[in-house]
Order: C-alpha cells, then sequence, then structure tokens
C-alpha cells in the first residue's frame, strides 16, 4: 500500500485550493442550478432592504426600515392591511408572495457607494436575496443597481432624486417609484411663476455630485422657462458644514431668489446660514427675496427648525394627505410606531408592495418576469394618484406635491403644508429628453 | 471691497471655532504631550449639553384637548413646560429661549468632569506609548462617543435657536458708509466671536497671571525638574486636560445656534482643528490661535466666486494648501517652539 506522506507544501496548495472553492461566490455556484439567481425553492423568500442604518442619514434610513417591516407584516396576512386594500391592483391576499411566506435580511449602506455595494453583495450571495431595495442618495442607488443589474436580481430603489437614476444610468432590472429633478422644476416652476413673478433672478447652491448636478439644470431650465435669469450656479463640497462664505457673496449678486439644490445635513445647514445672514428680510430689484428648497423632506425639515416656514419645495409624498390610500398607510405606520411616516417610508413601502404585486402577477420570481411586469404598469390607490411605470426608463409617472413650510404648525409633525398637488401629465417628460439621455436599460439579467 | 470686509468677518467666526479647539489641543500636547483625536468629540458633546438643556427645560407635561385632533384623529395633546407651570409663562418662555447661554454654566462642570474621567480613566495610560497608539486609541474613543450620542439624539441636526434678542442681522455696511443690506453680519456669529476672545484670553491670563499657571507653563517647559523640586505636576497636568475639555465644550455649546449640531460635528472640525495646531506650531498657543482666525479668514476667501473662477476647487484645499506651504518655509510652524516634537 502506497499513500502519499503529507508536506507543507502540499497543505498549503490543497489549502489554496479549497479555499478558492470555498471562497467563490455563491453567486456563480448557485445560479447554474437554478433559472434565475437565488430562485426561492422552499416555503419562503427573502427580500434584502439596503437602508443607511449608520451616518447622517441613519434617522431616515430608520424610517424606511419601519416601513418595509411593516410591509411585510402586511404581505404575510398581519396587521391592517396598510395600502393594500385601497391597492388598484388586488392580487395581494397577506398569503406572502407566491404563497412563500417574505422573510428579510437587512443591509447598511452608510451612504457610502462602496459600503451598499458590499452590504447588497452579501445579502444576494450569502442571504439568497431575490431582491434589493432601499437608499437614501443616489450616488448609492445608482451604484447598487449597477450591482443588481450584474447579479440579476431586481433593484427597487429607495429615496433617490438624480435624474441619472432613470436617466443615463438607468438599468433594466432598476426601477424608480420616487420622483426626480426634473419633476421637481416642473412642479415648482408654475407655483414660483404665480407666488414671485416671472421676472426674478436666481442663484443657486449647489452640493457637488450627480444629485445636485441633475437638480440644478433641472430647476434652472423650469426657471428659465419662466423668464427667469440665473446669476451664478455655485458648487459646494458635500462635506461642507457652515455655508456662511458661500450665502456672503449672494448678498452682492444682483439675485433676488437663492435656490438651495441641497439635502440633509447641507440643507439644514444652507438654510439656516441664509435666514441667519437676513436674506429673507432683504428687498433686492424692489422684490422681497426668497429662498426656495426644491426638494423637501419632513425629516430634514425638522432639522432646520423655524427657518422652514413660508419656504416653498416639492415632495414625492406627505402624511396630510387625505386621499384613502394615504389615510390607510398613516393609520397603519402611526398606530404601530406613534409617529407619522417620512416620504422615504412612502416610497420604500410602495416599492415593496409594487414588487409583491408584479411577481404575483407574472406567477413568477424571475426577474425578467417581474421587470415586463412592471413596465408600463398602471396603478393607483398607493397615495400618489394614478400613477404609470413607465416601460421606457422604469420611471413612475405621478402627482408631485408643492409644498412650503408651515407658519403655524400644530404639532411636531405638523411642518409642511401642501400648496399644490401638480398633475402626473405636468411632470411628465419624453423618454428622449435630453436631461435623461446618455443611457439606455440594455436587456434583463436573470443572473442564470 | 465689501465683499471682503465680508469674508473677513465670516472668516472670525469661522477662525474662532477653530481656534478654541486648536487651544485645547495644544493646551492638551503642551502639558501632556497627548495627541488627542477625541478632541472635536468634546467640542460635539458640549453642542450637546446645550441641546440636553434645551431638551430639559423643554421638559412637559401633556393634557388632552378634546377639540384638536392628533395625526391619528385622537384627541390632540397639549404640552406644557414645567418651567412654565412653575415660574409663570413669561419666566419659563425666557428660559428656554435662553438655553443656549444657560448652556455655558450647564457645559463647564460637565465637560470639566468628562475632561477628569477621560484622562484619569484612559489616557493616563498611554504618556509612554508611541503617538502612534495615542491617536489610535483617542480617535477609537471619539467614535465611541459620537455613536452614544447619536444612539439618544439622533443622526439629524437639532435645531436649537439663539435667544430672540441675538437673531437677526448687523448692518456693518451702513456703520462704514456702505449702501445698507451690503455688509451684514448675524448678531450671534458677533457674540461667537467676542466669547472666543473672551475665552482664549482667560486661558492666557490664567496661564500668564496665576501661580497655578506659573507651574504649569514650567512643568510645559521642564517637566521633570519641576516635579524634582517637589510639585505635583501630573496633578496640574490633569486639571489642564479638564480646562482643555471646558473650552472645547464651551466652543460647541455657543456654536449651536450658527449649525443645528449632529453626532458627526465633531469630525467635521477635528482635522482642520488638528492642521491649525500644525501650522500654528506644535505646543504653541498664540500659535494654534493665530493660525485659527488666519485659516479661517483664508478658508473664506477661497469660497469666493471671483477666487474659484480662477482656482476652481480651492476653497476644498485652500487649508491643506496653506499648511503645506507655511511647513515648506517654515517646518515648526509659524510659531513653533525648537524641540518640541523633534525627539
Amino acid at each position: 500500500m502506497s499513500y502519499s506522506k503529507p508536506t507543507r507544501r502540499g497543505l498549503l496548495k490543497t489549502g489554496a485550493i479549497a479555499g478558492a472553492g470555498l471562497a467563490m461566490p455563491t453567486i456563480f455556484t448557485a445560479s447554474s442550478a437554478h433559472a434565475f439567481t437565488n430562485e426561492p425553492t422552499g416555503g419562503s423568500v427573502t427580500l434584502g432592504f439596503n437602508v443607511p442604518q449608520s451616518g447622517p442619514y441613519a434617522d431616515e434610513g430608520a424610517d424606511e426600515l419601519r416601513a418595509y417591516e411593516l410591509a411585510v407584516e402586511h404581505l404575510n396576512g398581519g396587521g391592517d392591511g396598510g395600502m393594500m386594500p385601497t391597492f388598484s391592483s388586488q392580487v395581494l391576499d397577506g398569503t406572502g408572495i407566491l404563497g412563500k411566506k417574505v422573510e428579510y435580511v437587512t443591509g447598511d449602506t452608510q451612504t457610502k457607494s462602496d459600503a451598499a455595494r458590499a452590504s447588497a453583495r452579501s445579502m444576494i450571495e450569502k442571504d439568497g436575496a431575490i431582491m434589493i431595495t432601499g437608499g437614501s442618495s443616489s450616488g448609492v442607488a445608482i451604484a447598487v443597481q449597477g450591482l443588481c443589474q450584474e447579479a440579476g436580481v431586481i433593484f427597487m430603489a429607495g429615496l433617490t432624486h438624480s435624474n441619472d437614476t432613470t436617466g443615463k444610468d438607468k438599468k433594466a432590472n432598476g426601477f424608480r417609484h420616487f420622483f426626480n429633478g426634473y419633476m421637481s422644476g416642473a412642479a415648482l416652476a408654475p407655483v414660483l411663476a404665480a407666488r414671485y413673478g416671472t421676472d426674478r433672478t436666481a442663484y443657486h447652491l449647489t452640493a457637488d455630485y450627480t444629485w445636485g448636478w441633475t437638480q440644478e439644470e433641472s430647476i434652472a431650465a423650469a426657471t428659465e422657462a419662466l423668464g427667469w435669469s440665473t446669476v451664478d450656479k455655485v458648487r459646494t463640497p458635500l462635506a461642507a458644514t457652515d455655508f456662511s462664505s458661500y450665502i456672503a457673496p449672494v448678498l452682492n449678486s444682483g439675485a433676488d431668489v437663492l435656490v438651495l439644490n441641497h439635502y440633509g445635513g447641507n440643507m439644514v445647514n444652507s438654510l439656516t446660514n441664509a435666514v441667519q445672514f437676513g436674506l429673507r428680510d432683504k428687498q433686492v430689484n424692489g422684490k422681497n427675496f426668497e429662498i426656495v428648497v426644491p426638494l423637501y423632506s419632513r425629516l430634514m425639515a425638522r432639522g432646520a427648525g423655524e427657518n422652514v416656514k413660508g419656504i416653498l419645495g416639492s415632495t414625492n409624498w406627505h402624511w396630510s394627505l387625505q386621499d384613502e390610500g394615504s389615510k390607510a398607510f398613516v393609520r397603519s405606520f402611526g398606530q404601530k410606531y406613534g409617529f407619522p411616516p417620512s416620504q422615504a417610508a412612502h416610497t420604500v413601502y410602495c416599492q415593496t408592495l409594487l414588487y409583491a404585486d408584479a411577481v404575483t402577477r407574472a406567477g413568477s420570481f424571475n426577474p425578467c418576469a417581474v421587470g415586463e411586469a412592471l413596465e408600463g404598469y398602471e396603478f393607483d390607490g398607493l397615495g400618489n394618484g394614478p400613477t404609470l411605470y413607465r416601460a421606457d426608463d422604469h420611471q413612475c409617472f405621478k402627482d408631485v406635491l408643492v409644498v412650503q413650510g408651515k407658519e403655524n404648525p400644530e404639532n411636531e409633525f405638523d411642518l409642511l403644508e401642501v400648496v399644490e398637488v401638480t398633475p402626473a401629465a405636468q411632470v411628465t417628460y419624453p423618454a428622449d429628453h435630453p436631461m435623461f439621455a446618455g443611457g439606455n436599460l440594455g436587456e434583463c439579467n436573470p443572473g442564470a | 471691497m465689501d465683499a471682503l470686509l465680508l469674508q473677513i468677518l465670516n472668516g472670525l467666526d469661522k477662525g474662532s471655532a477653530y481656534a478654541l479647539i486648536a487651544l485645547g489641543l495644544t493646551l492638551i500636547f503642551g502639558t501632556l504631550g497627548v495627541v488627542n483625536f477625541a478632541h472635536g468629540a468634546l467640542f460635539m458633546i458640549g453642542a450637546f449639553c446645550a441641546v440636553t438643556l434645551q431638551k430639559i427645560l423643554s421638559l412637559s407635561s401633556t393634557t388632552l384637548d378634546p377639540t384638536k385632533t392628533d395625526f391619528l384623529g385622537n384627541p390632540a395633546k397639549i404640552e406644557t413646560p414645567y418651567v412654565e407651570s412653575w415660574f409663570g409663562p413669561e419666566i419659563g418662555a425666557a428660559l428656554i429661549d435662553w438655553s443656549v447661554p444657560l448652556g455655558i454654566l450647564f457645559a463647564i462642570p460637565i465637560m470639566i468632569s468628562i475632561g477628569f474621567i477621560m484622562e484619569r480613566g484612559l489616557i493616563k495610560h498611554f504618556y509612554k506609548r508611541p503617538h502612534a497608539d495615542q491617536i489610535l486609541v483617542t480617535f477609537g474613543l471619539a467614535i465611541v462617543l459620537q455613536e452614544v450620542i447619536k444612539h439618544f439624539y439622533g443622526a439629524n441636526p437639532i435645531p436649537t435657536p439663539a435667544p430672540d434678542a441675538f437673531r437677526g442681522s448687523f448692518d456693518f455696511g451702513s456703520m462704514l458708509g456702505f449702501d445698507p443690506n451690503v455688509i451684514i453680519y448675524p448678531y450671534w456669529r458677533l457674540v461667537y466671536f467676542f466669547f472666543s476672545v473672551l475665552i482664549i484670553g482667560g486661558v492666557f491670563a490664567f496661564l500668564q497671571f496665576t501661580t497655578f499657571g506659573m507651574v504649569v507653563r514650567a512643568g510645559m517647559a521642564d517637566r521633570e525638574t519641576v516635579g524634582l523640586l517637589g510639585i505635583n505636576i501630573d496633578k496640574r497636568f490633569t486639571i489642564m486636560f479638564g480646562i482643555a475639555a471646558a473650552v472645547a465644550g464651551l466652543a460647541g455649546v455657543m456654536y449651536t445656534p450658527i449649525n443645528s449640531p449632529n453626532y458627526h460635528m465633531g469630525m467635521d472640525f477635528l482635522v482642520l482643528s488638528f492642521v491649525v495646531v500644525v501650522v500654528g506650531g506644535m505646543g504653541s498657543l498664540p500659535g494654534a490661535v493665530l493660525a485659527g482666525f488666519m485659516l479661517g479668514i483664508l478658508e473664506s476667501f477661497a469660497s469666493m466666486n471671483q477666487i474659484k473662477a480662477i482656482f476652481p476647487g480651492i476653497d476644498q484645499i485652500i487649508i491643506y494648501l496653506v499648511a503645506i506651504l507655511i511647513l515648506l518655509t517654515r517646518p515648526r510652524g509659524l510659531m513653533g517652539r525648537k524641540g518640541v516634537m523633534e525627539d
């Protein structure tokens, strides 16, 4: 009988081969046995909720996570069903998705693209997530959308407002319910004209990344179409905390409107600084100086305190809406958590129901079948009126809210009031609009 | 001209914050020889002392008002702050309105205590360790502190306004003969500038004109000899750590009306403050103050559109660029002392 004597070199070789085999992403090994990535085979299906649980948007991420948990509860037949009874599609019956119990895993994006991609990858490869959803930043959403396209899973975007998400960076596996910068401009412009007139000079302060650039472009185009002129567009570092040195030049620029293309902490600080420097009390060109915050968030408005009073902006949804879908969602969320949901919570709740609905109508979890079911899909009852998931770019077209900071809030949640519901037709643009040019959806990737 | 004046004013308040943080950093480095990366976190904790006092003063009793409803249609909760119930509506409202200045009194004992606990509980174990170890442990501590604050206060900024009496802006332009409303400057930023001058002056006076300060300065120059004279210099240095923590904390308290505080604000200031210390000269208190104001003003100038048109992106690198230039020409910084950080 012969045997080979174990050697150090041999052990290292064997270890390296075994290690490489174990380390090989399960995405490559598992998918070969299935029709598509992470095809569910047992009695449950896993969704991946990728939200900022740390970092500057952690509060928004926490609200998104609450909404996801509520959606899972409703899909599995728990609670009062939330918006399922008001949703125009009535195929969801509270027995999970296609009879499989819905389970979920969570990842922390940290509002960093690399961390978000790593957590999404982990949920797909290690936890078997069939769909990834979430995000509170366009940079993150675009990065994760690209990963999901490569991995062959559906990405249902959360709070992402950059035109690029469904513009030059759109992907066949990615879908966005939230509105975008173009829509903010189209919705705000008529209200700005009515309130402030058509002879205005605007000065833009813009966060220096994809979302800021596309919003600046959209708002400038929409206001210039009104007859406004744009005196300057100044990019500010995303990491900036004190905007006083950027606000000061506005005083002598001849501008009579300041547009703050800022979000999150940037918005809180730039708006606070602008008010401190007395811009709102100033008269320029014989007119009252005005400030506009094109993208509002109630959670951020709370940070700015009294400074938001009277300031116009736009939002995807607000808890004070009185349609049946919104009322059902606010009731359901409010009873569970004790406060009304944010727009981030609303959009991710809708995305989860829309995904489950599309799977059910398609009769399959195959991402290509789900994508087909979502493309060109018209629905109602989810709080934004009749809505279309356009096939050309996977962008939802629905009403957009123009809001302003409330002068006399009645409670701590009562910070914004809806001044106009802009109909979807007014914010719809052709799929080949120049602001969205430069990309194409490509082919759906089932990952098999 | 008016734009230049405005940016100088802007630089003064930014420089005030840099100078106050850098002063504390230099005090700790000069006395204990520790590179304290948790100093930004002390600034942040100071700010949250003001937030905490505001929350304490705003603690309220709740009654139900059946005539109004909340967002779920239930009777609305009417909250009446206890201070208004106890001291009457006017005094109670004034106490809440003045919560930031009152935060100074609230923060001093807290910050000194935190300084003592930090120094005795953690940092003293690292005196004889390399600077890299000190940086690692204090940076780790900073992360722990900010995560603790985030756990209790959330990640979003919390509005902490200045008293009503200090809202609005001062029209410098009119005073200097320019057109009205051209050079205006918020009152609270002026308050912040004068407050920082007062604190910096107080620290210098304390070190210069008191026996305690004289011993501390002697200890900074030659710790061993002071020890041989029978003076317990360690105890005095611990007290100086507490004072440095209080200076950072007070800088944070008074900064809250300028920008709503969040858990990350310390980190935002930390790196810049270290650059300020290095540019000013390691261990030099006047250097830290001078560099703080100088870099604050330069940063403001670099944000001017006319400058950015010539050098795009200069606003993001100006401080580091100046630091490189100064260190190339004056390796010990503006007012650095020979022998410090050179062994």
